[in-house]
């Protein structure tokens, strides 16, 4: 995995998002979600995003396509560049043609994020039949090769099936092959595994990391699990309350985690080989995104945080070529 | 050997025959209101072969002949004659004419114009929600009779006029009903994913929630077969529905009004036929209910 990062920075950067701020605004005030997020993903390059819940993972992932629950939630400021255009300054009809076709996302629960109305095909079909302008037999050709791309066994008739005679493992496979059957440049997964058990989870991982062998596609990996993390990304981005508070490679996180926050995440993994008689947590809970802490926003929670952490919030700073943590406890 | 599977063949066409029957017992429900149904329907459709007289022929000498199982009636008149000599059968068949052709025109109308209603203030929300549902609102609240009353005095009375006063409030119940299913579609992950991989608003809302919405249509408009042929028999119980000598059920009944004490059979007659066609469009929209909720299908 070290050599894949090491030739990260030849390869060519897909998605370039930076100071990303989003907001929403409720009746009881500004809820900042995401706060001055920035990171790069490169072309077949997985970049883990991970954090507790509500710390805006989710928010991030569907910033990037546009979609906020409207009318409250809005993109402040920032920029998103994908393949060197900005998606921020496209208009709304432009944005409908990035989605599905440069931008893909996979939703969390695979249960409900098919129709049961259509059959399989029909579903893959949509995407195809919007963004490639094929008609008739040759979107067939297509669905057929998406269905192949996510090793679905017998193809030609699974197409024909309803969601509701498909197993939980198969039909978060069928929502793959949605997202990926326009080959686009960015997959966003939020939580693809969550809803699935432990033995289809791992099978689901090896087919991810052979789909993205097959297509070169950048993904972006949100989770809460660091055990996926270790074997699907090959970078993480540590995010604490709307904002990235360390990007690494996943081996050097994992090896020497920089931010306090990033080594009690990792801390509080179930691990097989060390013993322990109890299990640590984190105390405390993150903050309301709506009332921040002056200065660290991890502060109040961080066993090491000294006067300066409640008082200014940490700059960026370069631990090497891609390794970047905030925090005023490392020099 | 021959005597076992006889026997064995035997036991088996009567566990059919069995399950034939529990299947009919159990399905009572549906048998019964779509037989009642479909005879209207056909007769309807086949009014001038099926009927023994011509509805609108007067003869005076046979009037208020009562019905052939009372004395003094004959199968002439099957169902008696009103008090101008015209033969009730008849005009009950041509009448199932102008009152299901009312009750299925009122409920295309209604049932296009609410659902469309419905999936734009439910997908849209916001502005566009709160006008189409105060407008809503505002036509629930109105008299419905009094309405048709006014435009029954303005343009004068038939087969439009009927029909338009019947639709013009009776696509508020379709719009909310809709509005609230599509809400409740509008959240679903389905949707979001329609969304994500690029589809139009008006491409989610024809394509991804219409069919979504479909079950609870076909029930509300079954159901409502039942309530408008009883909302024309109102109108023309009240005069201002299919002018006359047309024969409507509705009409029938108020015709025999003043007979009631002498001649009974002249309201009662018609009278039936709209209590059988009301309960059997709300058994087949229960059954159709229950038929179409997921939860209650067995797979």
């Amino acid at each position: 995995m070290s050599t894949n990062n090491n030739n990260n920075n030849e390869k060519k950067v897909v998605l370039k998002v930076e100071n990303l701020r989003t907001s929403f605004f409720t009746r009881r005030g500004e809820v900042k979600a995401v706060d001055g997020v920035s990171f790069t993903i490169h072309e077949g390059e997985t970049l883990g995003l991970v954090g507790e819940s509500g710390c805006g993972k989710t928010v991030t992932g569907l910033s990037l396509l546009r979609l906020l629950p409207e009318p409250a939630g809005k993109i402040i400021g920032g920029e998103i560049i994908l393949d060197g255009r900005n998606l921020l300054e496209l208009s709304k009809k432009e944005m409908r043609n990035v989605r599905g076709r440069l931008i893909s996302m996979i939703l969390q629960d695979p249960m409900m994020s098919l129709n049961p109305v259509y059959t399989v095909g029909d579903q893959i079909a949509e995407p195809i039949y919007q963004h490639q302008g094929l008609r008739g037999e040759r979107v067939w050709e297509e669905v057929i090769s998406a269905l192949r791309l996510l090793n679905i066994p017998d193809p030609d008739k699974r197409l024909r099936d309803y969601p509701f005679q498909l197993s939980g493992g198969m039909r978060q496979r069928v929502v793959g092959a949605i997202a990926m059957s326009c080959h686009p440049r960015l997959l966003i997964a939020d939580e693809p595994t969550t809803a699935l058990d432990a033995t289809i989870q791992a099978q689901y991982i090896d087919l991810f990391k052979d789909v993205q062998r097959k297509t070169n596609v950048s993904i972006l990996f949100i989770t809460h699990d660091f055990g996926v993390v270790s074997q699907m990304c090959h970078r993480v981005a540590v995010m604490y309350a709307g904002k990235i508070v360390e990007t690494a490679p996943t081996e050097v996180i994992f090896k020497n985690p920089s931010h306090p926050y990033t080594s009690a995440l990792i801390n509080s993994v179930p691990r097989l080989d060390r013993k322990v008689e109890r299990l640590y947590s984190i105390e405390g809970q993150p903050p309301s995104l709506m009332n921040l802490p002056p200065g660290c926003r991890f502060a109040p929670r961080c066993p090491q945080a000294a006067g300066i952490c409640h008082e200014k919030e940490p700059g960026k700073k370069t631990i090497d070529d891609n390794h970047t943590v905030s925090c005023w406890g490392v020099e | 050997m021959n005597t076992m599977v006889e026997k064995s063949k035997n036991l088996r066409l009567q566990q059919r025959t069995f399950a034939w029957r529990g299947q009919v017992m159990k399905n009572l429900s549906l048998i019964i209101p779509v037989t009642i149904l479909s005879l209207l329907i056909l007769s309807a459709i086949f009014a001038p072969w099926l009927a023994p007289h011509d509805p609108i022929n007067i003869v005076m000498q046979d009037k208020l002949l009562p019905p052939f199982f009372l004395k003094g009636g004959s199968m002439k008149y099957p169902l008696g004659t009103d008090q101008l000599g015209r033969c009730i059968l008849s005009r009950a068949i041509f009448g199932a004419r102008i009152s299901l052709a009312v009750s299925l025109v009122v409920i295309v109308i209604t049932a296009g114009v609410g659902t469309i209603l419905g999936i734009i203030a439910g997908y849209l929300g916001g502005k566009v929600e709160s006008f189409l549902m105060r407008v809503t609102d505002i036509s629930m609240a109105f008299p419905s009779l009094l309405l048709a009353l006014l435009m029954a005095v303005t343009i004068g009375p038939g087969f439009w006029t009927v029909v338009l006063a019947l639709s013009i409030l009776g696509w508020a119940p379709y719009a909310r009903l809709i509005r609230g299913e599509t809400l409740k579609l509008r959240s679903a992950d389905f949707v979001a994913q329609a969304q994500i991989i690029g589809c139009s608003p008006l491409r989610i809302m024809v394509k991804h929630i219409f069919p979504n919405v479909v079950n609870s249509l076909i029930v509300m408009a079954t159901m409502a077969v039942g309530m408008l042929i009883l909302a024309e028999a109102g109108l023309s119980f009240l005069g201002v529905g299919i002018p006359p000598p047309h024969p409507t059920w509705g009409y029938m009944v108020n015709e025999g009004r003043s007979f009631i004490d002498s001649a009974w059979w002249i309201s009662t007659i018609p009278g039936i036929l709209i209590g059988l066609v009301v309960l059997s469009g709300n058994f087949l929209g229960d059954w159709l209910r229950d038929k179409l909720d997921p939860k209650l299908r067995q797979i």
